[in-house]
């Protein structure tokens, strides 16, 4: 297939032969799991179980509450310890709502997971209802509700589906692994997708490293016309989103839109797989595979983990550290998260667990810019890193924002390629939250001033309505008092006349 | 973990470094310079060893004088590069000081007066050389045809001391212009192009390096090889050089289809004076040329147009270096007009409408 041409990228060493060919192994039952309410974009979980309740595989533990969430199901059958307060898998560490499962063991799975022998008969609503009630989240890291973009089709006029296969991050080979194990059941789950979306032509892309995984979904695609196995020049950024669809379809995301409105739907791989369990099996997403690897980690490998397990049982399972990592890494070593350590668990969105060594991560100080204009050629999004950087710095984030701070990505192009290795991403960063943090404060600035008026003006009228009583009482009495007056008056003239 | 900085990432870097980029560019230049050296002997040494040794003098003093931590501004070889390119731009046999003199104006008034390394508007050694022609214009204008290394009637080490530091006139006995103020000189004595050139250094001299000229500025051939060389590894883009060379070539070739006995051909104009070590080394300069390709090729091309029109229509016969300072002065109001357009966005900022497009077509 005729691909189209994308801006800017780099070709990041992708060190993906360390794991990728490792199989898929199941990690052993860790003894204790923490389970946090929030592992997708949107509201948290709300939770339906107490402390000491006996719970089974697959139960619902939170259930989704509001428009986007997604709720949350035991990984195995045990007893629920705790619902308290633990560390995020996130950079701050900052302790969120999870609830703590001790695991008996015999981890049986609850009555309620049915599946259907043919998913297939299923309706469109339907599908998207079960993958919903299933607590599937975009599994390549976004954590999007799947659900939510399976019912695109509502509103716009959908073509495509693309299934994002080309895990163009280095290290990361989960993907490759479930393509090459089960391609059968990704496809499975890319036609059900399709189904629920309504479209009738599925690219599945898959970068050209990857080649085992390319032969098997071509494999298994053979007797399915409308679903097309394309391979990616590997590239980095190529597996973003809005830059896979203009690879594939050669149209640009208009700006701050979503790629539905050029008839586009993105579906990462891990995610039809677990749309098929939850379809075929009625299993809800209570597992998925985390690459291990990084120079640190003594047997890089690939583990179906239990959603919850802490990360140190991963480390620990792959044989510990060689040597003390320079980093640890959520995700892959360009978007990934750096995590404060390995007391936290495993989430839905959890693809990698990297330890990086100080060779690999190659950090050097900083230098100042030198205007090579490195960033602006490989930027994927046509951006001016090097001025937007400059004028963060110096403190004017709307002229950052007014040269396309907000169209940024996030990619990290820029700062991997930068010769003095100032930390671009970390500037935008910075800006995106300051600007969130100024916004959301003018937002509290503009309730609370209008909550003043309002108020002043209730005082106003409380008081003008006071004013008002008393003056009415006042001329009543004033009245009263002429009429009394003029009574007594009529009285003595009465009187008078009478005398 | 030994990083417990929680910086966002990438984490993981290309193997780069400004001091990376600052030594493929003298790494480039050294075909050029070692024939430079080798053509114009001893006093060219002396002059080239004096011009980066007092650039980086410079460089430390300035850095002192701004409390800037010295070893990482040192050894990134930016000061070392300035007075490289400096140097190759000088007449060869020219005194000590006039690279001392011009070092010293690169490194801290072309330089580290704006803030410096990144923060300068105006290329350094062009500011200096620029600076030292207005202000040395004898010193300056002195070239001489080649004297190579060990060949009959060259000065050795000790002749050349004496000419580079003692102030011997034994330039005199050899010096010649260049062809490009010969042609210059030839033509306001109303002598026709095609005769003034038999006279002077033939393009092949030109081309390979054997005519009279600036230190460095002499072999076209190797410069290109050394330009071609940057590009392939992705220190600079070809946008610059080519729409400064093209841009000149094209200039030149229609005056010379016009009346080939005023205007030089547009070959001459390419391999004569600084037009190849200004295309892809002085003009290329990253910190002062423009960030966007458009900028880049607008640059190139208004780099170009100038050095034919000074060349051609001033009183100078070179104008490479203005040229580029004049460009220079341009590059902030190119990268705010010539921006990339933005992904989702057409080039006025705005979200692209599909729906408009369509009822177009």
């Amino acid at each position: 297939m005729k691909l189209f041409k994308i801006r800017g990228g780099v070709h990041p060493d992708d060190r993906k032969a360390r794991s990728a060919d490792r199989p898929i192994e199941n990690l052993p039952m860790p003894s204790l799991l923490h389970i946090p309410l929030q592992q997708h974009i949107g509201a948290p979980a709300e939770p339906l179980v107490t402390r000491g309740q006996l719970v089974r595989k697959g139960q619902l533990l939170a259930r989704s509450q509001g428009m986007i969430s997604a709720p949350v199901h035991a990984p195995t059958s045990g007893r629920i310890v705790g619902i308290g307060r633990y560390p995020a898998h996130h950079a701050s560490g900052l302790l969120v709502r999870t609830i703590t499962l001790k695991p008996d063991g015999y981890d049986e799975w609850d009555d309620d997971c049915k599946g259907e022998a043919d998913p297939f008969i299923l309706a469109a609503e339907e599908i998207a209802s079960r993958v919903a009630q299933a607590g599937i989240v975009g599994m390549g890291g976004a954590t999007f509700p799947s659900a939510v973009k399976l019912n695109l089709r509502e509103r716009y006029d959908l073509e495509t589906l693309v299934i994002n296969g080309a895990e163009c991050e280095p290290y990361l080979t989960c993907d490759d692994r479930l393509m090459r194990e089960r391609p059968h059941d990704v496809r499975d789950g890319v036609l059900l997708m399709a189904r629920a979306l309504g479209v009738s032509r599925i690219l599945f892309a898959i970068e050209n490293n990857k080649p085992q995984a390319q032969q098997a979904m071509r494999e298994a695609a053979k007797d399915f016309s409308e679903l097309q196995v394309v391979g990616l020049p590997a590239r980095y950024p190529m597996g973003s989103e809005k830059h896979l669809v203009q690879a594939l379809i050669g149209k640009e995301t208009p700006a701050r839109g979503l790629t539905a409105e050029i008839g586009v739907v993105v579906h990462n791989v891990a995610t039809a797989a677990a749309v098929n369990d939850a379809l075929r099996h009625g299993r809800p997403l209570i597992s998925r595979v985390v690459t291990v690897t990084g120079g640190s980690v003594t047997q890089p490998r690939n583990l179906h983990v239990p959603i919850g397990t802490p990360l140190d049982d991963l480390i620990a399972y792959c044989g510990g550290f060689v040597d003390e990592p320079a980093k640890l890494i959520s995700g892959g070593p360009m978007m990934g998260q750096p995590l404060p350590s390995l007391r936290v668990p495993v989430i839905k969105g959890s693809n990698g667990v990297l330890a990086l060594s100080a060779l690999e991560v190659r950090h050097a100080p900083e230098m100042p810019c030198i205007r090579c204009a490195s960033c602006v050629d490989v930027c994927p999004c046509g951006l001016l890193p090097l001025s937007m950087s400059a004028n963060i710095r110096a403190g004017s984030l709307e002229a950052s924002v007014d040269l396309g701070l907000l169209d940024c990505i996030g990619c990290g192009s820029c700062a991997y390629v930068c010769p003095s290795h100032i930390p671009l991403v970390q500037h935008f960063n910075y800006a995106k939250g300051e600007l969130a943090a100024r916004q959301r404060a003018q937002h509290k600035q503009g309730e609370t001033k209008r909550l003043i008026e309002a108020r002043s003006a209730r005082m106003e009228a409380i008081k003008k309505a006071k004013r008002d009583a008393m003056a009415k009482r006042k001329r009543e009495m004033a009245a009263k008092k002429a009429a009394e007056a003029a009574a007594k008056v009529d009285g003595t003239q009465a009187a008078e006349a009478e005398a | 973990m030994t990083e417990t900085a929680l910086l966002s990432g990438p984490y993981a870097h290309e193997k780069t470094s400004v001091g990376r980029t600052m030594r493929l560019v003298i790494i480039a230049l050294l075909p050029a310079t070692a024939v430079g050296l080798f053509q114009f002997g001893w006093p060219a040494i002396y002059l080239f060893a004096v011009t980066v040794v007092s650039a980086v003098f410079a460089e430390a003093l300035a850095l002192w004088l701004m409390k800037k931590p010295q070893k990482p501004f040192l050894l990134d070889g930016s000061a070392v590069l300035t007075g490289w390119l400096l140097a190759m731009t000088l007449p060869p046999w020219a005194p000590w000081w006039i690279g001392v003199v011009g070092a010293l104006l690169a490194i801290i008034v072309g330089k580290h007066v704006f803030g410096g390394i990144g923060q300068n508007l105006f290329n350094p050694a062009m500011v200096a050389r620029v600076a030292l022609l207005i202000s040395f214009p004898l010193e300056m204008t002195q070239f001489l045809a080649p004297q190579p290394l060990l060949s009959a009637g060259a000065p050795g080490m000790l002749e050349g001391l004496a000419i580079t530091f003692g102030g011997s006139a034994q330039i005199d006995a050899v010096s010649s212009a260049t062809p490009l103020s010969h042609i210059k000189t030839e033509l306001s004595r109303g002598i026709g192009v095609d005769q003034a050139l038999q006279d002077t250094d033939s393009l092949w001299q030109l081309t390979v390096g054997t005519a009279s000229g600036g230190l460095g500025e002499t072999s076209a051939l190797l410069l290109l090889a050394g330009g071609l060389l940057l590009i392939y590894l992705r220190v600079i883009s070809w946008h610059i050089p080519a729409a400064m060379l093209g841009t000149l070539a094209v200039l030149a070739g229609v005056f010379h289809l016009v009346d080939p006995d005023s205007y030089s051909s547009p070959w001459f104009h390419l391999v004569s004076g600084a037009a190849m070590l200004g295309a892809f080394f002085i003009a290329t300069d990253l910190v002062t040329s423009p960030v966007s390709v458009r900028g880049k090729l607008l640059f190139g091309a208004g780099c170009g147009a100038l050095v034919f029109i000074i060349r051609t229509f001033a009183s100078y016969p070179e104008g490479v270096g203005f040229a580029v300072l004049l460009m220079n002065a341009c590059t902030p109001l190119i990268d705010h007009y010539l921006k990339p357009r933005i992904y989702g966005r057409d080039r006025k900022g705005e979200p692209l409408d599909y729906t408009k497009e369509s009822g177009d077509a």
